[in-house]
Formats: C-alpha cells, sequence, structure tokens
C-alpha cells in the first residue's frame, strides 16, 4: 500500500507545497487537506505545515488551533493517528493541547533563518525512527517565534519520560529551555518541532542536506508496516 | 462640505481650488481646465495630481527612458516589453517569467518599518498583476554611515519590515545588496525586486475591454493610510521644518497579501480575468485610469460601493488612498458569480464597483451624483513631459582629476596585511548575514543559491530543473565620478555576476535613484546614466523590460550619487549545473580571468584606506564582459569549474576571502608575472572573475579559454587553514572570520 499523508493549508500557511513535495520525495501519496474542512479524506497521518496561520496574529497558532479540520485532527491525534508539527505547526499542536509548553518570541527578537544543527534525542517516535539516538542532523530553521518555554515541573518529566525529541546543538537560536527544539506526546504520535526537516529532503535545495528526509521515510515505514 | 459635482464645477469656474497643495505646477492646473473645458472637480483634481507626479508619470525622466525602448538589441527572449506592470521574457519549455525592480525610499526614510513592508508588497503585487506566480524577492538596500546613529534607526527597521512582510507571505528571500555611504543619510535607498513565474499562455495584462465587462476591487479594504503618497512623498525633497508626513505612508499587512496571492493565483487558474492591475501608487486613481485607458476608454464606478475601513473618508481621499492589499479586475459577466466564490473560499473581501462602458469617458459616482468625467489617457498616459535642463556639473573635471593612483600605497607586505583586514572588515565589504539571516531564503522548496552567493537562483520546474537567476548590482561611487561609465559597471556586474552562477544573462530591469530633476547636476547625471545603460543593454544584448525611476533623493542641496540598479534575469537549463562561490575542495587551482590593470577610482580600497572619492572608475568592455559571461556559462555546463566568484569592489582579496569563508578552505595564491601585489589584490578593473578548477579539468579549462581568445592567469590552489600572499604575508581564515563577520553585529546588533 502507500501511505497517504496529509498537509494542511490554513489562511497564511506557507510550507504546505514544501511538505507536500517531501511526502511525494520520500515515497509516499500526499493529499492536500483545507482548514475549513473537517473531512481528513481518509489520510493516514498529517503535518501541520509551517508558516504565518491568520498572519500569526493573537499568538502564533492560536486562532487556527479553533478550525474545523482542528476539530477532527485533535480527536484522531488523541485516538493515536501519526501528527507532526512543523514550526507554526508545532505552535498550533501546543496551541491545542496536544503538546505541553508554549513558544515565545525568540530572545533576540529577530527573525532568524540559518542552518541549524540538531541531535536526535528520541528516535523511537512515529516521525523519528529511521534515525538513530544521538544522531546529528543539520536542518534550516526560521521563525519569530520559536522560544520554547514550559513550567519546571513539565520540562522534568518531559526529560524523564524520553518526550524531548530534538535539541539544539552549537548554538541555541531562539533561548528555547533546555535547548529543546522539539517534543513528542508520550504515545509518540504527535511530534512538533521549530526547525524544518521539508527544506532539507533534496541534495540540491536549500542546504543542500537531505538530513530532513528521515521525518518522512520513518512514518511510511510506520504506516506501511503497520 | 457639499459635493463638488461635475454639474457643480461647471457651474462655479471660479471656485478657488488646492493645486498647489497636491503638488501640481500652475501650468499643470491650467492644462486640466484646458482638456475637461472647465475647472476640474475635486475628485478630478485629486486624480490628476496623484497621476501626474512625478513618481506615476516619469514627466521629468521619460525623455530620457525612451532610449530603453529605441536601443532595443535584437532578443528574442522579449515577450512583454516596457509600459505593462512588469516585463515579460521567454525563458524557455513553455514557461515565462517577469520580474521588476521598484524603490521605495522615501516611505522607508519616514517610517522604515512600514516603508520597506509596503515596498515589498507593492512589487509583488505587481508581479502577480502579470499573471505570474511570485517566486522570490530581492533587496538592493542603501543606507547612511555605518555608525550614524541615525542608520541604527533606518536599518534595522527597514531589515524587519522586509523580513515582517516577506517572510509572512512566503516568498523567499534570495539577493540583493547592503551598501552604506554619508551620502544616503537622510535618503536610504529600499529597493524592491520580484521575480514571477507563469506559462506563455497566462501572460495577463492591464486593461478593459469588452464593454459591459465588471470592475472588480478585491482584497483589503480601502482607509486612509498613504493618501497622497506618491505626490507628496517621492515628488519632492525633504525640508526639515514642514508638517509631519507619516500618514503619507502605507500601512501593509502581509496576512492579506498572502490571501490575495493565493486567491489570484486561483482565479488566474480558471481564466476568470479579462484585465488586472494591482492598487500601488495613487490606488483607485491610477487602477481605474490606467485599465480604462489601456482598453476601450469607457468606464463607470460607482465609488460608494468601495469597501472603506473609515467611513468617514471623502470620495477624493478614497480615489488617492494608497490603502494596501488591494487588486482591480475587469472580469465578465458569466465569470463574476465563480470568481466571488474564490475571493469567499479565501475570506477575500470583493465587490463589483463598476463596469466597462460603451463610451470613450472614465465617470465616476457618489450616490448617484457625477464627481468625475475625464478622457482616461489625459490622466494616466497624457502627463506633462518635461525638458529639463541638464548640464555637466561644474565640480566633475576636478573629480575626475583628482586621481586615485596617487594616493599612498602599502609599503610591504605587513602593511598590506593589516589592510586587507581592514577592507573585509569595512562595513560595505563585511559579511551581512546579520542582516540576510532575518530573510526567510527557504520558503518554497525551490532555492539552489541565495545570498551571500554571487546571484540567487531558484528552479521553476522539478521535473526538467529549469531554473533562473537573478543579482542586483549598482555602485554610486562609480556613477558620481563617471555616470555614464557607472551606469554600465552596475549593468557589467550584475550580468558577470548571474553568468559566475552559471545562467545565461536575458534581460535586465533597473531602479534609477537620483537627486532632484530641477537641479541641471543632477539631470546630467541622470541623462548620462540612462544613456550608458541603454547603450551597454545594446551591447549585451539584454533588454531593458521595465523598471522605475526615483528622483527627489536629496536633502536641501545635497543629492545623493547618482545609483542606478540594475537586475539582471538569467536563465539556467538544469541546476544541477549552477555554480556557487565557494571554495570548497583543496587541491583545486585558482584561475583569475580577465585583465588586472592599475584600477582604483571609486575602489573599495580608496575608501577604507584613505576616505577618498576621485579619479575615474573602471575601464568598461562589455565584449569582454561577454566573453567571460559565456566562458563561465560553458565551464560550468560542462563540469570544468566547481567555484566561481566575481570580482567587483574590494577587488580579488574579497572575492576571494568569502569564497574561502563560505567554503572553509584556505588558500595559497602567487601574483602573477606583470603585476604587483597591491594591484593584484584591490585593483577593481571589471570583467574579471575567479574559478576554482579542478586538477583533472586544467588541461580542458585552459584549452577553451585560450581558443576563445580570454586571458587567464593561474594564480594559486584552494589548501590550507589561511590565506597566503606568497612572499608577502598570510592570515588565518579564523582571523579573517572574525574580522569579516563581527562588524555588521557590533554597529546595529
Amino acid at each position: 500500500m502507500t501511505a497517504r499523508i496529509g498537509v494542511v493549508t490554513f489562511p497564511g500557511t506557507l510550507d504546505d507545497k514544501d511538505s507536500l513535495r517531501a511526502v511525494r520525495v520520500a515515497g509516499a501519496e500526499p493529499v492536500s487537506l483545507w482548514h475549513r474542512d473537517k473531512d481528513l479524506h481518509q489520510v493516514d497521518a498529517v503535518i501541520l505545515a509551517g508558516g504565518f496561520s491568520y498572519g500569526d496574529y493573537l499568538r502564533a497558532g492560536a486562532i487556527s488551533r479553533f478550525s474545523p479540520v482542528m476539530e477532527t485532527v485533535i480527536e484522531q491525534a488523541k485516538a493515536g493517528m501519526p501528527v507532526l508539527g512543523i514550526c507554526n505547526g508545532f505552535q498550533i499542536l501546543t496551541e491545542a493541547h496536544l503538546l505541553p509548553g508554549a513558544m515565545l518570541r525568540n530572545n533576540h527578537l529577530h527573525f532568524i533563518c540559518r542552518d541549524q544543527k540538531l541531535r536526535v534525542e528520541n528516535a523511537e517516535t512515529a516521525w523519528t525512527s529511521d534515525y538513530s539516538a544521538g544522531q546529528e542532523i543539520s536542518v534550516p530553521l526560521k521563525n519569530m517565534d520559536g522560544r520554547y518555554v514550559a513550567d519546571e515541573r513539565v520540562l522534568d518529566e518531559l526529560e524523564a519520560e524520553g518526550r524531548v525529541a530534538f535539541r539544539y546543538l552549537d548554538m541555541n537560536p531562539n533561548g528555547s529551555l533546555r535547548d529543546i527544539a522539539g517534543i513528542t506526546n508520550a504515545a509518540g504520535n504527535v511530534v512538533g518541532l521549530m526547525p524544518h526537516p521539508e527544506h532539507a529532503v533534496e541534495p540540491l535545495i536549500g542546504t543542500g542536506r537531505t538530513d530532513g528526509l528521515g521525518f518522512f521515510t520513518s512514518i511510511i515505514k510506520k504506516l506501511v508496516n503497520a | 462640505m457639499s459635493l463638488d459635482t461635475v454639474k457643480h464645477a461647471a457651474e462655479t469656474p471660479d471656485v478657488a481650488q488646492p493645486w498647489k497643495e497636491l503638488g501640481l505646477k500652475e501650468d499643470e492646473y491650467a492644462r486640466i481646465r484646458e482638456i475637461l473645458g472647465r475647472r476640474p472637480t475635486g475628485a478630478e483634481l485629486a486624480m490628476y495630481s496623484v497621476m501626474w507626479s512625478e513618481h506615476c508619470s516619469y514627466k521629468s525622466s521619460k525623455v530620457h527612458l525612451k532610449q530603453f525602448g529605441e536601443k532595443v538589441p535584437v532578443n528574442d527572449a522579449m515577450l512583454v516589453g516596457i509600459g505593462e506592470n512588469a516585463g515579460v521574457v521567454d525563458v524557455g519549455q513553455g514557461y515565462a517569467v517577469t520580474f521588476k525592480v521598484e524603490s521605495h525610499n522615501h516611505p522607508s526614510y519616514i517610517e522604515p518599518y512600514q516603508g520597506a513592508a509596503t515596498g515589498v508588497g507593492g512589487i509583488v503585487r505587481d508581479i502577480l498583476a502579470m499573471g505570474a506566480r511570485p517566486v522570490a524577492v530581492v533587496d538592493p538596500l542603501r543606507f547612511g554611515a555605518a555608525d550614524h546613529p541615525d542608520t541604527k534607526r533606518v536599518l534595522p527597521g527597514v531589515v524587519a519590515g522586509i523580513g515582517g512582510y516577506g517572510n509572512c507571505l512566503g516568498l523567499p528571500n534570495i539577493g540583493g545588496e547592503v551598501v552604506f555611504d554619508a551620502c544616503y543619510q537622510g535618503n536610504p535607498l529600499v529597493n524592491a525586486g520580484c521575480i514571477g513565474v507563469m506559462k506563455h499562455e497566462d501572460i495577463h495584462l492591464a486593461k478593459a475591454s469588452g464593454p459591459g465587462n465588471k470592475v472588480i476591487l478585491y482584497g483589503a479594504r480601502t482607509g486612509g493610510d498613504g493618501i497622497g503618497g506618491v505626490s507628496v512623498l517621492a515628488s519632492e525633497t525633504f525640508e526639515s521644518t514642514g508638517p509631519a508626513k507619516r500618514p503619507a505612508v502605507q500601512v501593509g499587512d502581509p496576512f492579506q497579501e498572502k490571501l490575495l496571492i493565493e486567491c489570484t493565483l486561483e482565479i488566474f487558474k480558471e481564466k476568470l480575468v479579462a484585465g488586472i492591475q494591482d492598487l500601488g501608487g495613487a490606488g483607485l486613481s491610477c487602477a481605474t485610469s490606467e485599465l480604462a485607458s489601456a482598453g476601450s476608454g469607457g468606464m463607470r464606478v460607482e465609488l460608494d460601493t468601495v469597501p472603506l475601513r473609515d467611513s468617514s473618508l471623502s470620495p477624493e481621499e478614497i480615489l488617492m488612498s494608497e490603502s494596501q492589499e488591494r487588486m482591480c479586475a475587469i472580469v465578465e459577466p458569466q465569470h463574476v458569480e465563480r470568481f466571488l466564490e474564490i475571493c469567499e473560499k479565501w475570506d477575500v473581501i470583493a465587490t463589483v464597483i463598476g463596469e466597462v462602458t460603451e463610451g470613450s469617458q472614465l465617470e465616476i459616482f457618489w450616490h448617484g451624483e457625477q464627481i468625475v468625467d475625464v478622457p482616461p489617457r489625459s490622466v494616466a498616459h497624457e502627463g506633462p513631459t518635461y525638458h529639463r535642463p541638464f548640464a555637466r556639473p561644474s565640480w566633475q573635471d576636478a573629480l575626475q582629476a583628482d586621481d586615485a593612483g596617487k594616493l599612498a600605497r602599502p609599503a610591504n607586505g605587513a602593511e598590506l596585511r593589516e589592510q586587507v583586514l581592514k577592507l573585509v572588515a569595512s562595513p560595505n565589504q563585511a559579511s551581512k548575514s546579520w542582516i540576510t539571516d532575518q530573510y526567510d531564503r527557504f520558503v518554497q522548496g525551490n532555492t539552489v543559491l541565495a545570498m551571500p552567493e554571487d546571484a540567487g537562483m531558484v528552479r521553476i520546474d522539478e521535473k526538467s530543473n529549469l531554473g533562473v537567476a537573478m543579482a542586483t548590482d549598482g555602485n554610486g561611487r562609480y556613477a558620481k565620478l563617471d555616470p555614464y561609465t557607472g551606469a554600465q559597471l552596475a549593468l557589467a556586474e550584475s550580468y558577470r555576476n548571474v553568468a559566475a552562477s552559471g545562467a545565461k544573462p536575458l534581460a535586465i530591469s533597473d531602479c534609477l535613484n537620483f537627486g532632484s530633476p530641477e537641479d541641471p547636476d543632477v539631470m546630467w547625471q541622470f541623462a548620462e546614466a540612462t544613456r550608458g545603460l541603454a547603450d551597454g543593454c545594446l551591447e549585451l544584448g539584454t533588454p531593458v523590460t521595465g523598471g522605475n525611476v526615483s528622483l527627489y533623493n536629496q536633502t536641501g542641496e545635497t543629492a545623493i550619487h547618482p545609483t542606478p540598479v540594475v537586475a539582471v534575469l538569467g536563465v539556467i537549463d538544469d541546476v544541477n549545473r549552477r555554480t556557487p562561490v565557494a571554495f570548497a575542495e583543496e587541491g583545486q587551482l585558482l584561475y583569475l580571468l580577465g585583465d588586472t590593470r592599475e584600477e582604483f577610482g571609486g575602489s573599495a580600497w580608496s575608501e577604507v584606506v584613505h576616505g577618498h572619492l576621485g579619479g575615474m572608475p573602471p575601464e568598461v568592455d562589455l565584449g569582454r564582459e561577454k566573453l567571460l559571461g559565456e566562458i563561465l556559462i560553458s565551464a560550468s555546463r560542462d563540469g570544468m569549474i566547481d567555484a566561481a566568484h566575481d570580482l567587483s569592489d574590494g577587488g580579488l582579496i574579497q572575492a576571494v576571502t568569502e569564497s574561502c569563508l563560505r567554503g572553509g578552505k584556505g588558500a595559497r595564491l602567487v601574483v602573477p608575472d606583470g603585476l604587483d601585489a597591491f594591484t593584484f589584490l584591490f585593483s577593481e578593473s571589471a570583467g574579471r572573475a575567479v574559478v576554482s578548477v579542478p586538477r583533472s579539468e586544467e588541461l580542458r579549462f585552459n584549452d577553451m579559454c585560450g581558443a576563445r581568445g580570454l586571458p587567464v592567469a593561474r594564480i594559486g590552489v584552494v589548501d590550507g587553514e589561511e590565506i597566503e600572499i606568497q612572499g608577502e604575508f598570510s592570515i588565518p581564515l579564523s582571523e579573517l572570520r572574525t574580522a569579516h563577520e563581527a562588524t555588521i553585529p557590533a554597529l546595529l546588533a
């Protein structure tokens, strides 16, 4: 079978086409999902792509979280469907309380776009099984509101349960607590991160590396072997 | 105040009108009365005042700009020429590309964030209005001295505005420039360029034909921002004592623009429009008069149907408002329903505000009463033309006689070393990544090259790997010394940058930034620069597809350096063959292509070491530029070079430093026979590039250059962790990196 992976377009989503392309490059069938449509069109997994949904007005992800499509995404994610939130998608997942914590404005107050080194801390989630724990990868990072925060209790819990999925290496680009770049829920089906693996799936484009492809091959293997 | 209707205007010929406050000259006002055979209504006066402004009518510049239409090189690539929103060129495989550079200088000084943001928004809508999907943006920027306190106000605001708007639109920012010079103090240059891609059959033109077709205004509501932006801001010199001009600056909403882009592309896909125009400078006045003028002429608009943000706006203000994120489409009646449906899908407000009529007049009504009745051509295309006096400035000869060749040169290797470090750390030569890292260069997933590469490059077809490249260049110091040569040097450098990336240069767009046209010195600079550019384009075979003129960039009596900025667009059949600047492979051979002469007039070295500007700029040989370009493209296509970097400001040492730092590898260089180390490192002779050649390709590469008559010299090898100039000095890469990368954050962060 071919895995069907949906990518949601909200008003202001920017990296939806990139995510659809990454899904295709990895070998699955990309499916475009629309924010007003509750129907997920029989996809096996969902990606919430990067961008500035609703202009990031009010708070990044705060409005999108209430869109019709999210009602179904939240319900299905709780039932175990794999969901990946990239950048703005990560912000939406925290606003939807599918993942704990929140994102604040970068500590230096500037938008930052760079090639960012990460360490994969948890290689057992639905989206990271093709990496090995401790593996170092480099993918583009680009955001305004990327500083991950949560209270100490939540941070300790995340660490203790191995739910810190990615950590920034070499430099912390936004002041995220404990260098956290991405986290997973306890079940490992919902993963969110600020950097953009979908921009690192072709050798020639972007940073010239394919370190991000593993996210998409991980989920395809999981879905096809399921 | 009662409504000033057409009828009322005819009955009250002697009412005093505020033509002067609106920026019109006395003879211009008289001409409007002559055209209409009566005094204009308030609404008509508002329209003429914005459309006849310098910014919209090019009244001072057009007698010179017409050369771009007269000296047109033979070039099959041109599909749509000057005159439309943006020119269109054929890039093969059924694709067409449209591109343009525009200025948003004056608003960006008044309100840096919004000025720069709406500059990006405006150029993107221009490209969209041609039927193209915008695929990338570039931003050539110029500011006052890097250490001037006001630069710290203007630059961060401009950069944040470009980032804040562009990043939110989802367009990769792939190139541009950042230049500092005291001459731009008080008159920063914020130019913005955009590239769009479409299929040949999808080209849309801004015209309203077909009586009965509906005029639909869609996008943001109209507010009170930007009223008179083109006439008040862009067409006059700043005075320190005048009233605050901030209300004349527009305020942008990039989220709305993103929706407008997606909505418009979906509308194009279903072929629902007969004509389309974006609303930028001069707002509805411009869109309605230009659409009507380019079509059959007649149009009727019910102005009171325009959705407003502020219900107290008068009809004059609605006509003049430059509220952003608005477009105007001409739609056949049977397509209106579907058009509105698509707008609703994207939460974009769309309103039928009028229709194309049989007649030849543009008629505008306000609650049933007629307030405008004008021949649209007289507003849009028949504005005044000035033959401004111009004369070679009295100081020009003395400036050119002040030869940079007589400046004290470094006496030994130690002094050379010191000056190299000073050069690469100077604000103009230092790394600009603190700035460009605030722009998203990855979005859309097609970016092949972005700054600090020589040219930005994006893939436009995922299957065939067809790509386009663009570089923008300008050097106000060269142009000040000799505007004709300076304009050609800007063209040559931009052309060379595109060729160095492996793409074939096809056509250009220009943004001509000058001082006041009322000053004969400035007008001479303008006349010389346009003549230089037109002659240069003819010789290089790259037509001017369009562009923009920004005048009045001066404070009091002091004008900026004449600053023609040239954007060259190129095409590459397979982006896999692109050439980066990085020296990444140890052992590869470094070759210098072209002739190096003792040319230091206007150079970065003369500025950084001596604070000097004088003499003549480097010589231009466009035949040589063309040959160099062909060699760079062939070598890239046939895999003979792995890296290339053009030589321009800062000379060879600047280029080698950038390429070494980018690749993380050092270089050992030998001064070639016939040159001294100083000239070798710092000369800014044009028509040159440095390339990195794999040893296996050396013979083939040399043979090709020899056969085609391009002088080349083997100058060294990629090696080690330092840059060594044999027998002179060496500098560790780490020391160069610190010098090159610390300057801008230290000044601005």
